[in-house]
C-alpha cells in the first residue's frame, strides 16, 4: 500500500487551473522528485497535500485514510512534514527552540505542570531537549544550538528547516526547493543529507527542485509537471532525454548536443 | 534542572529583600501614604501589563482593548464585594476569582471569532470591543444600579493592602515565567514568529492564540479586581481606550517578548506619571501628555526594539543548557556519527 496516494487532484484559482488531474503514489522509503518550469503548480501541490489550500477535486489518502479537509496542523501531526521555498524559521528563537517547538504534540505534560514546573515537566523537557540535540547533531547544527535562527548562515538555515520538519517524526517529508540559493559545495552537502535522511529515518521524501544535479543524484523517480499537468514521469535517465520535458523547459525545436 | 529551583529561590529572596526595603522606608516615613498608593498602583498595573505582554509580546496578537478586561475584572469584583462582601476576606477572595474568571471567559468568547484576524484588523476589533465595554459601563446603572454608571461606582471597601498586592504580583510573575519556558510558551512564540510555519509544524494556532488571549485578559481581570479593592471608587474613565494605550506602551517600551522589560517599564511608568504631577505642578498637569508622548517618540527612535529587546534579567532567564560549542568545520552534515 502506498504511503501517500493522490488521485485526480485538481485546484483552480478562479479561472486558472493551477493543478489538474494530478496522480501520484508514494511508496515506502522512496525519494521522488517533482520538477517543472516556474509556475507549473509544484508548490500548489505541496499546499494541497498539507491542507493549506482546499482541493477543487480529487482525493488525497495518507496511510489509507483521506486527509482532504483536515486542518494543516492535524495533517502535520498525522505524519506529513514540510519545508518552505522561502525559509520560514522562527527567527527570533534559538536553533534548539525551533526544533523543540515541533515536539509540542508529543510532550506529555499539562498546563498545571507548565505553571509549576513539576518533576514531570522537568523529565519531559529533558527528554525532548536531548532528542532535539540529537537531531541537530545529525544535521551538524548542535554547535549552534543556542544561536538565534536568524543569525545562522543561509545553508544552515535551510538545514535547520529540515531538522525542524524531521522533529515532527514524519512518514513523508516534503522538501520545497531545498537547494535554492545554495553554492555548489552546499548543494553537495545537501545531496548527502537527503540520502542520509532517507537511510537513517526510513521515510519517504517528495522533493521539488530546480537544480538537476540534486534531482538526478537523489531521486528514484521523477514526475514532471507543466501547466498543472503531468507531462512525463519515470527514472531520472529517462526524463533527462524526454522530448516533452526538454520542450517544456527550453521551448520547441531545441536539441541537446 | 537544579538550576531552575535556584532561580525560583533567587526570585523569592529578591522579593523578600524588596519587601523589607519598602517596609523600612514606610517605617522611616520616607514613603508617604500617597507614594504607597502609587507603589500599589504600579504593582497592579504590572500584573495587567504582564497579561498584554503574553498576548502581544509573546503571542504577537495586537490588542487595543486590554483596559476593557481590566475594567471587567474591576467592576465584577467591585460589585460582588460591595453587595455581598462588605470587607470580609473570604468574599474578597471570591470577588477576585470572579473578576479574573469573568475577564478570561469574556476574552474566550470574543477571542474565538476575532482572533482569526491578523495584526491591524485584530487591533481594530479589540478597539471596538473596548469602546463597547466603556459605553456599557457608562450605562450600567440602567441594568444594575449597583454598578453606578457614568458617575462611577463608589462605596467600595479597601481590603487589599501592599502585602496582598505584592503576593499576587509575585505569583503572576512566577507563573507567567514558568509558562513561557514550557511547551505552551514555545507554541505562543512560534505563532508570533510565523503563524503559517507554526501551523505547518503541527501547532494548533487557533487554540493557542485563544489560550494566550484568555490567560492574558485573565491577568488584566486580576489586576482590575485588586484595583477595585485598593481604591474606594471605580469610574468608567479609568478603563477607556487611553488606558489600553498605556498597557500597550508599557509592553512595547519594555521590549516585546521580555517579562523583565514589562515589569521594569510598568513600575517605572506608574512612578513617572505621578512624578510628573509633582514636577509640573497642578497648573501644568495637562502637559504630562506631551511629555510622555515625547518620551515614547524618543525611546522608539533610539531603541525601536524596546528597553530589553526580548532579553531577560538574570532572575528571568530560561534554564541554561550545556551544549558543545566546538564545531567540526567541513564535515558533511548528517555523516558524523
Amino acid at each position: 500500500m502506498p504511503v501517500l496516494e493522490i488521485e485526480g487532484l485538481s485546484k483552480s484559482f478562479g479561472g486558472l487551473r493551477a493543478v489538474s488531474n494530478f496522480d501520484l503514489a508514494l511508496g515506502d522509503n522512496e525519494v521522488v522528485g517533482l520538477i517543472g518550469p516556474n509556475g507549473a503548480g509544484k508548490t500548489t501541490i505541496f499546499n494541497l497535500i498539507t491542507g493549506i489550500y482546499p482541493a477543487t477535486a480529487g482525493s488525497i489518502n495518507f496511510m489509507g485514510k483521506s486527509i482532504l479537509g483536515t486542518r494543516p496542523f492535524k495533517i502535520t501531526q498525522l505524519g506529513i512534514a514540510r519545508t518552505f521555498q522561502n525559509i520560514r524559521l522562527f527567527k527570533e528563537c534559538t536553533v534548539l527552540d525551533n526544533v523543540r517547538t515541533v515536539f509540542h504534540p508529543r510532550v506529555r505534560y499539562g498546563v498545571i505542570d507548565a505553571f509549576l514546573h513539576t518533576p514531570r515537566y522537568a523529565a519531559e523537557e529533558a527528554r525532548i531537549t536531548e532528542r532535539s540535540l540529537e537531531l541537530l547533531k545529525a544535521m551538524n547544527l548542535d554547535g549552534r544550538a543556542e544561536m538565534k535562527a536568524t543569525n545562522l548562515p543561509y545553508g544552515d538555515q535551510r538545514r535547520l528547516e529540515i531538522a525542524r520538519a524531521l522533529a515532527g517524526e514524519p512518514k513523508v517529508l516534503l522538501l520545497d526547493e531545498p537547494a535554492a540559493g545554495m553554492n555548489p559545495s552546499e548543494v553537495g552537502t545537501l545531496v548527502e543529507l537527503i540520502k542520509f535522511i532517507r537511510n537513517h529515518f526510513k521515510i519517504t521524501v517528495l522533493l521539488i527542485e530546480h537544480q538537476m544535479n540534486v534531482v538526478m543524484n537523489v531521486c528514484d523517480r521523477l514526475v514532471v509537471l507543466d501547466f498543472g499537468e503531468i507531462i512525463a514521469q519515470g527514472l531520472p535517465e529517462e526524463i533527462r532525454n524526454n522530448q516533452k520535458v526538454l520542450e517544456a523547459y527550453l521551448g520547441k525545436g531545441v536539441t541537446v548536443a | 534542572m537544579k538550576q531552575k529551583y535556584t532561580q525560583t529561590i533567587l526570585i523569592i529572596v529578591a522579593a523578600a529583600i524588596f519587601y523589607v526595603f519598602i517596609k523600612t522606608l514606610i517605617f522611616l516615613n520616607v514613603l508617604s501614604p500617597y507614594w504607597q498608593l502609587v507603589l500599589d498602583q504600579s504593582l497592579i498595573v504590572t500584573i495587567g501589563a504582564l497579561g498584554l505582554s503574553l498576548i502581544y509580546g509573546f503571542t504577537g496578537q495586537f490588542s487595543l482593548g486590554h483596559a476593557a478586561f481590566y475594567g471587567i475584572g474591576a467592576y465584577t469584583a467591585g460589585a460582588i464585594s460591595k453587595t455581598l462582601g462588605h470587607g470580609s476576606l473570604l468574599w474578597f477572595i471570591i470577588a477576585i476569582v470572579a473578576g479574573t474568571l469573568a475577564a478570561a471567559l469574556i476574552a474566550l468568547l470574543i477571542g474565538l471569532p476575532i482572533l482569526r484576524l491578523r495584526s491591524d484588523y485584530l487591533g481594530i476589533a479589540t478597539l471596538g470591543f473596548g469602546i463597547i465595554v466603556k459605553v456599557g459601563m457608562d450605562n450600567a446603572n440602567k441594568v444594575l444600579p449597583v454598578l453606578g454608571g457614568a458617575t462611577g461606582m463608589s462605596g467600595l471597601t479597601t481590603v487589599a493592602n501592599f502585602e496582598i498586592i505584592f503576593i499576587f504580583f509575585l505569583i503572576a510573575i512566577l507563573l507567567l515565567k514558568n509558562l513561557i519556558y514550557s511547551k505552551y510558551g514555545r507554541a505562543f512564540i512560534s505563532i508570533r514568529e510565523d503563524e503559517i510555519a507554526a501551523d505547518a509544524m503541527g501547532i494548533d494556532t487557533t487554540r493557542y492564540k485563544t489560550m494566550a488571549f484568555a490567560l492574558g485578559c485573565g491577568l488584566a481581570g486580576l489586576a482590575g479586581s485588586l484595583y477595585a479593592h485598593r481604591y474606594p471608587f471605580l469610574h468608567p474613565s479609568s478603563f477607556e481606550f487611553l488606558k489600553s494605550f498605556d498597557f500597550l506602551l508599557i509592553v512595547v517600551l519594555g521590549g516585546l517578548g521580555s517579562i523583565s522589560g514589562t515589569i521594569v517599564t510598568a513600575v517605572g511608568w506608574a512612578f513617572l506619571l505621578e512624578g510628573l504631577r509633582f514636577v509640573l505642578g497642578e497648573q501644568f498637569i495637562d502637559f504630562r501628555g506631551v511629555i510622555y508622548a515625547l518620551i515614547l517618540v524618543i525611546t522608539i527612535l533610539m531603541r525601536p526594539q524596546g528597553l530589553f529587546s526580548g532579553k531577560e534579567l538574570l532572575f528571568m532567564k530560561p534554564p541554561r543548557l550545556k551544549t558543545p560549542t566546538n564545531r567540526e568545520e567541513g564535515s558533511h552534515a548528517g555523516l558524523r556519527n
